[in-house]
């Protein structure tokens, strides 16, 4: 499938297209470690973020090098976006200290409860603010898991998108990905400037150089909040939020395995059990 | 969290001494941690039992990569971290493996160090920028088969022959012997004695492994044989005479044991601590027995001393006030103490305990040559009396 180049180069653009070197934003978001133990603030259901580890979402660690990749080909350079509370600095200087060029923090305390529609929109007015060639993010954030920013963004920004991407190739002109599907992939091209987010499998990410940890430090990091943006409070956080979390219960215990024994019949009854949950 | 709530008990931090770091310590500390649970954790079992570690050279580039080589030195491609970072980078290093911590202080702390402290800047320009990338390995030849403890007495001599220098003797018990492109060795001259830097292929240089090694396996030791090794003036270091040059270089590399031992340390806690509270005998987790309780408390506490210790020399070293006696302090109490949590975790593992399926005897092993190499404990003692008393108890 090959998806025309359907918007031309944008005002919101710094460059010509076509023009290396390429300016990439990566939109990287801060997570509760998924290792420790979660729970939701029971005044207004939303996660208790002071009461766990924060970390960078993992798959925006592969965002992260894939944008310092592509920078290194075209001699690019890399912006770090981030909405989220102040922690979030430390999130930020993981990304500045595998070789991000500068950052930009959106903090602001209306921000707090925001969804997806909500992320999107403060996300596509920071974009605005700064320019791009080409923005990157993770296919999905561990937490909240919607897979919903990606698409939402781009749709604010009128960019074409370019998901799941487990490849990605431009020559400052168009971009082309493998789309990753559930039977291969397709190529996917289209004109810059565009969106693109990644699966695990594009790349390796690397280890933040000793020398890299130290040289984060002295990289311009520019916080903006809802003002700078021209951004309205009612229309981000949990005011503006299009969803709410109204209930929730604790998943229950494990039920206790089926033990199938094989009496001549155990496949058939694999096969019988694994297509009455639709597997097969 | 508000200001009169207590922090949460980690039971992996009880001291709470993670305060004691800055943003920077804990990125590097969290590089080293994960580079060591991608790379070497799933392998270093095999690579114990099979007695060598097939991808070193590629294991050496990585750490160059990182900034791991050389990494408390400044220029020359050298990262230029802090003690205290350099310390926390050892103990991940050796909560993975002693063997792994031990390539990284050989080539940092003695070979680099060395040349970069008492070397010519040719010497530092040809040498330094390729072992700081693991390009090149080093090693540091001051022991013999005849003087260990006493290296004032080695017999490894270098004569001068016109410009040049000759140089003939055996050393042994050599890290990255094998492996090396250049060797730091340490011969007496009729001025002194005075470090070398050896190309490895120059004429006259041998390298032999030493097998049914039952400790350090996953760690290359070799002797070297210079038999009439022709050298240019310029290889000899001109910055030091005597055998302060190789003790200050040995009290560099002491210094990241003092922290190492406490990773080997706390790999075999953390192993322990899990097994007591899943393992069940007399119809509950062996955790939960007092005798059990009372090893896991006195771990802790000698764990956590253990890297305070360890921190409190490193602030000292970053502010130039460190004493060779407060080194030799730190290696003694803290080599002595991991290796008595290695076997106490050890015996709370039970039979599991001697297998290669958990860490703990590897560990327990290669402290045992952790105790030896670098001065061992007696020799420690002997510094930390004479140093008490006055009186030099050593010959
Ligand atoms: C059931 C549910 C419960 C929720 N509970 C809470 C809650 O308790 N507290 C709360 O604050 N919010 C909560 N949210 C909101 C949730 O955090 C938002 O949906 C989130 O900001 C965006 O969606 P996502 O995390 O699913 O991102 P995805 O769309 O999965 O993320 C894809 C990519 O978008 C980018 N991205 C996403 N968010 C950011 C960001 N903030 N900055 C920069 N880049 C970003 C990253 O590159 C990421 O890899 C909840 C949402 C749901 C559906
Ligand atoms: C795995 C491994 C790697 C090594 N790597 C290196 C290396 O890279 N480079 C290098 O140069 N060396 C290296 N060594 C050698 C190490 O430094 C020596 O083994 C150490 O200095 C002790 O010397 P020795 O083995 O000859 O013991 P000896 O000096 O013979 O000592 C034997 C015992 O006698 C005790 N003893 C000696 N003198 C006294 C005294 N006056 N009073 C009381 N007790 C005394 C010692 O403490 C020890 O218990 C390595 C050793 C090992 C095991």
């Amino acid at each position: 499938m090959v998806v025309p180049a359907c918007r031309d180069g944008r005002a919101h653009s710094v460059r010509e297209v076509g023009l290396f070197p390429m300016k990439i934003v990566v939109c990287v978001k801060q997570v509760p470690d998924t290792e420790s133990e979660k729970a939701l603030r029971p005044e207004d259901l939303t996660l208790d973020r002071e009461a766990v580890d924060a970390v960078m979402n993992e798959m925006d660690e592969f965002a992260v090098e894939e944008a310092l990749q592509l920078a290194e080909r075209t001699g690019g350079e890399v912006t770090v976006l981030l909405m989220g509370p102040e922690q979030g600095a430390d999130t930020i200087r993981k990304a500045l200290s595998m070789g991000a060029d500068r950052a930009l923090h959106v903090v602001d305390d209306a921000l707090r409860g925001s969804d997806a529609v909500a992320t999107s929109a403060v996300l596509a007015a920071a974009l605005r603010e700064v320019g791009f060639d080409l923005v990157l993010l993770g296919c999905e954030a561990s937490d909240a898991r919607t897979s919903l920013v990606p698409a939402m963004l781009a749709e604010r920004l009128g960019l074409p998108q370019l998901t799941f991407a487990q490849k990605v190739e431009t020559d400052g002109t168009e971009i082309t990905v493998e789309r990753l599907t559930d039977y291969g992939h397709d190529v996917v091209t289209a004109r810059l400037p565009a969106l693109v987010s990644v699966v695990e499998k594009i790349n390796e990410p690397r280890y933040p150089t000793f020398k890299g940890i130290m040289a984060a430090k002295k990289k311009p990091v520019r916080t903006l909040d809802l003002s700078d943006l021209e951004l309205d409070a009612t229309e981000v956080g949990a005011a503006g939020a299009w969803s709410a979390v109204d209930d929730f219960t604790v998943r229950p215990p494990r039920a206790a395995g089926e033990l199938v024994k094989d009496e001549g019949e155990g496949g058939r009854q694999l096969v019988a059990f694994l297509a009455g949950r639709k597997l097969v | 969290m508000t200001a009169s709530a207590a922090p949460r008990f980690d039971p992996l931090d009880p001291l709470g001494l993670d305060d004691l770091l800055d943003d920077d310590d804990r990125a590097v500390r969290e590089t080293v941690r994960r580079w060591a649970a991608d790379r070497v954790l799933p392998h270093v079992a095999r690579w114990y039992e099979d007695g060598q570690v097939p991808e070193v050279r590629e294991l050496a580039r990585e750490l160059g990569a990182l900034g791991a080589l050389g990494m408390p030195l400044h220029g020359h491609g050298c990262a230029g971290a802090t003690a205290v970072q350099y310390g926390l980078a050892c103990l991940e290093l050796e909560a993975a493996d002693s063997g792994i911590r031990s390539l990284v202080s050989v080539q940092g702390s003695l070979a680099m160090y060395a040349i970069h402290r008492y070397g010519s800047e040719e010497l530092k320009e040809r040498w330094l920028p390729p072992m700081a990338a693991g390009e090149t390995i080093g090693c540091f030849g001051l022991t013999e088969p005849d003087h260990g403890s006493d290296p004032a007495a080695m017999r490894t001599h270098a004569r001068r022959d016109g410009s040049d220098w000759v140089l003939t003797g055996r050393k042994t018990w050599i890290t990255n012997g094998s492996l090396a492109g250049v060797a730091v060795v340490w011969a007496r001259t009729d001025e002194g004695i005075r470090g070398f830097v050896v190309p490895t292929d120059a004429p006259g240089f041998a390298a032999h492994d030493i097998h049914h090694k039952w400790s350090l396996r996953a760690s290359v030791t070799s002797e070297l044989v210079l038999d009439e090794v022709r050298l240019p003036e310029g290889a000899a270091l001109p910055g030091v005479v005597g055998l302060r040059g190789p003790l200050s270089c040995l009290s560099h590399a002491r210094y990241g044991i003092v922290w190492g031992a406490m990773g080997a340390a706390r790999a075999c806690f953390e192993s322990a601590l899990e097994y007591a509270t899943t393992r069940e005998q007399f119809g509950r987790p062996i955790g939960g027995f007092q005798l059990t309780q009372a090893k896991l408390a006195d771990m802790a506490v000698e764990l956590h001393k253990g890297v305070l210790l360890a921190h409190h020399l490193g602030r000292r070293m970053d502010a130039g006030r460190l004493r060779p006696e407060q080194i030799s302090f730190g290696k003694l109490n803290n080599v002595r103490e991991a290796l008595e949590i290695c076997r106490t975790s050890r015996t709370i593992l039970g039979a599991n305990g001697i297998s290669l399926e958990y860490p703990v005897m590897r560990h327990a092993t290669n402290l045992e040559s952790v105790l030896t190499y670098e001065g061992t404990a007696e020799m420690h003692q002997l510094v930390l009396g004479k140093a008490l008393t006055g009186l030099d108890a050593f010959r």
